[in-house]
């Protein structure tokens, strides 16, 4: 288990390779002129010539690439902000904790409402129960992130007064955000716990287990879901990756001051290292997560972690 | 057999089981009725579809309940009917007193829990007994099977298709129940794994003094392990007497099908000669006789009515109503 954690964590430098190539590439296309928008529309045409050179601007494509690449992966310096003047390493990870508190909780939420949703509506299939979890799920899965946000902040915020409508702070300030950013997660938990559930519950070994004499609570528990959970743990490494892209336009909506709204100002500005740096930081993130939900298959089912330890052991049998 | 047999171990009567898909009833028991004795074996024979799982499932109550559902019918076991118990009694039933081998070891186990745990347990829900006296019962029923009791620790997948079929014997006998529900046992082996599988249940049968409701389509299987024979069809019992009744002189046209269809050895015969046609809808059974549109014997009465059993002696049952003209054209 321990040199497949190792394979992958090696196998995660060539990945974070490539997304560093890619998003300079997309920085490079994209229109604009950074020393243009430090220095404000009063500069002159000579003015802005002159920051380009110094900000190695006017270098070809593959010199500034190879520099930004050698910085990155073998000094480990992400690179100074255009606007603030301080490295971008620095600012990451100021607002990392906003960010990675609202994923977090969205993640755990989508765990621990979306499944026992899935649960009873499988268990309960076609009854009332069964329809009214399913329709929630519906309602989650179609209604947008920011839209919810912004009924919330009218009726929560503005009309009730029971929440604040943006910033951050306590507790309370993260009710709105987590909610809005988790819902269509919890829901696709939902319905994949269902369907799962569903199918795992006409098996034979469902059977099986009944024949047994075990109760409907020990087959549905013992049996049943832990099958049923192997597709789903794929749901929440996804989940995951949603709920980190989904903090970019929630925090925009609740003015937080996370990775997500730090990126988006910087494209603004054309703020490139920051805009790369946080999309590698991301990356990062997300990577790890798929580490770890890999790593949680192999103890929920032995004929994974068999395969990942197969080679190990012919080896040592060799 | 109307009337319930006192030394009767388990005794069936007018079970019938039907499926309701998308409106329509599917017709998958009707009318059975049967007996076992202590120690007896009785083989359901019938082709795919004949019912005989739903007679299996109906006595243990494992029915997927919908779609199917138990019509009528009483179900007799040790002086006791099964289908009014409180579910709570039923489950102390299933796996102590009665328990049932699958057809298909490769999905009837829990292919992430270890092999042993899922032994061990349907020990631990019986047996007054200890984790660790359980895991040791459990460790000498694989050791029964002809399994290394250090196996125990390891998952289905690390397994054959013979071997899972040990193991989930080893599960059905764990708790040395009165009877056992033996649902094509060897139907997914191949055929040298078939003879050693039964030869194990046969003799572990007698070891426990088990009797064993045995469901094939393997006449073969039922000369070996049988003392009884029910011929189902169509859901309902066609021919019902010993194996020597129904092997020697088997009435019922269906059941003569069948071993004409079997090849011959002495024979040298290019083809095989089935029965011919299909087995009809279970959700439209023709009226009268449901093997009529296949029979070679058919008359106009067997479209007509229903045919009853009638006793052609000795306890051998025919639903037949030219049978005592195939008896004498037998002789």
């Amino acid at each position: 288990m321990g040199r497949y954690i190792l394979k992958r964590l090696l196998w995660m430098i060539p990945v974070m390779l490539g997304i560093a190539v890619l998003i300079f590439s997309i920085m490079y296309i994209c229109p604009g002129d950074p020393a243009a928008s430090m220095l404000g529309t009063g500069a002159t045409q000579v003015q802005i010539e002159a920051k380009r050179e110094e900000m190695g601007l006017n270098d070809p494509y593959i010199v500034r690439l190879g520099r930004y690449l050698c910085d990155v992966f073998l000094h480990f310096d992400l690179g100074t902000s255009y606007m603030y003047g301080t490295p971008v390493i620095d600012g990451l990870m100021e607002r990392m904790q906003y960010t990675l508190v609202i994923a977090l909780s969205c993640m755990l939420m989508q765990i621990l409402i979306g499944t026992p949703l899935g649960i009873i509506a499988a268990t309960h299939r076609n009854g009332i129960a069964d329809r009214i979890c399913m329709f929630i799920a519906m309602l989650g899965v179609s209604i947008p992130a920011f839209w919810l946000a912004l009924m919330m902040v009218v009726v929560f915020a503005v009309n009730l007064g029971w929440l604040p409508a943006f910033g951050v702070g306590g507790f309370k300030y993260y009710i709105m955000p987590c909610l809005a950013n988790c819902l269509a997660g919890v829901a696709t938990q939902a319905r994949q716990t269902r369907s799962s559930m569903l199918e795992v519950i006409r098996s034979d070994y469902v059977t099986t287990a009944k024949a047994k004499g075990l109760s409907e609570r020990s087959v549905l528990l013992k049996h049943a879901l832990p099958n049923a959970l192997i597709p789903i743990i794929t749901i929440v490494g996804n989940g995951m990756g949603m709920m980190l892209g989904g903090t970019v336009v929630i925090e925009n909506v609740f003015s937080i001051p996370g990775i997500g709204s730090y990126m988006t100002s910087a494209i603004n500005s054309r703020d490139y290292p920051i805009v790369m740096g946080g999309v590698l930081l991301l990356g990062l993130i997300f990577s790890l997560i798929m580490l770890l939900v890999d790593v949680v298959y192999a103890f929920v089912d032995p004929r994974i972690k068999a395969q990942y330890e197969g080679k190990k052991r012919r080896k040592s049998h060799a | 057999m109307d009337t319930i047999k006192k030394d009767a171990l388990l005794s069936v009567r007018h079970l019938t089981v039907e499926y309701t898909s998308e409106g329509e009833v599917i017709h998958a028991v009707n009318d059975v009725s049967f007996d076992l004795e202590k120690g007896k074996t009785i083989g359901l024979v019938g082709e795919t579809g004949a019912g005989k799982t739903s007679i299996a499932k109906a006595i243990l109550r494992i029915l997927p309940e919908p779609p199917a559902r138990v019509k009528t019918g009483e179900i007799w076991f040790e002086g006791r009917e099964l289908l009014g118990l409180k579910e709570e009694e039923m489950r102390k039933i299933r796996g102590k007193n009665i328990s049932m081998i699958f057809q298909d070891p490769m999905t009837a186990l829990n292919p992430i829990m270890r092999i042993g745990k899922q032994i061990a347990e349907v020990i631990r829900l019986h047996e007054k007994c200890s984790k660790a006296q359980a895991v040791q019962k459990a460790k000498e029923m694989l050791e029964m099977v002809g399994i290394p009791g250090e196996r125990y620790y390891e998952y289905p997948h690390q397994f054959s298709g013979g071997m899972k079929q040990r193991v989930v014997i080893a599960m059905a006998l764990a708790c040395a129940p009165d009877l056992l529900l033996a649902d094509e046992p060897t139907t997914a082996l191949d055929v040298t794994i078939q003879a050693q599988v039964l030869d194990m249940i046969n003799e572990l049968k007698e070891r426990l003094n088990t009797s064993m409701v045995m469901i094939t389509h393997d006449l073969g299987v039922v000369a070996q392990v049988c003392d009884s024979v029910a011929v189902v069809y169509a859901g309902e019992i066609m021919e019902y007497g010993t194996k020597e009744q129904i092997f020697d002189h088997p009435l019922y046209p269906y059941t003569k099908g069948l071993f004409g269809s079997l090849p011959d050895m002495n024979d040298d015969a290019e083809r095989l000669s089935p029965i011919e046609g299909l087995p009809p809808n279970p959700a439209d059974l023709p009226k009268g006789c449901a093997f009529h549109p296949r029979c070679p014997y058919a008359t106009e009465a067997c479209k007509q009515a229903h045919i009853p059993l009638t006793d052609m002696g000795g306890g051998h049952l025919c639903r037949c109503c030219r049978v005592s003209e195939i008896a004498k054209e037998g002789t």
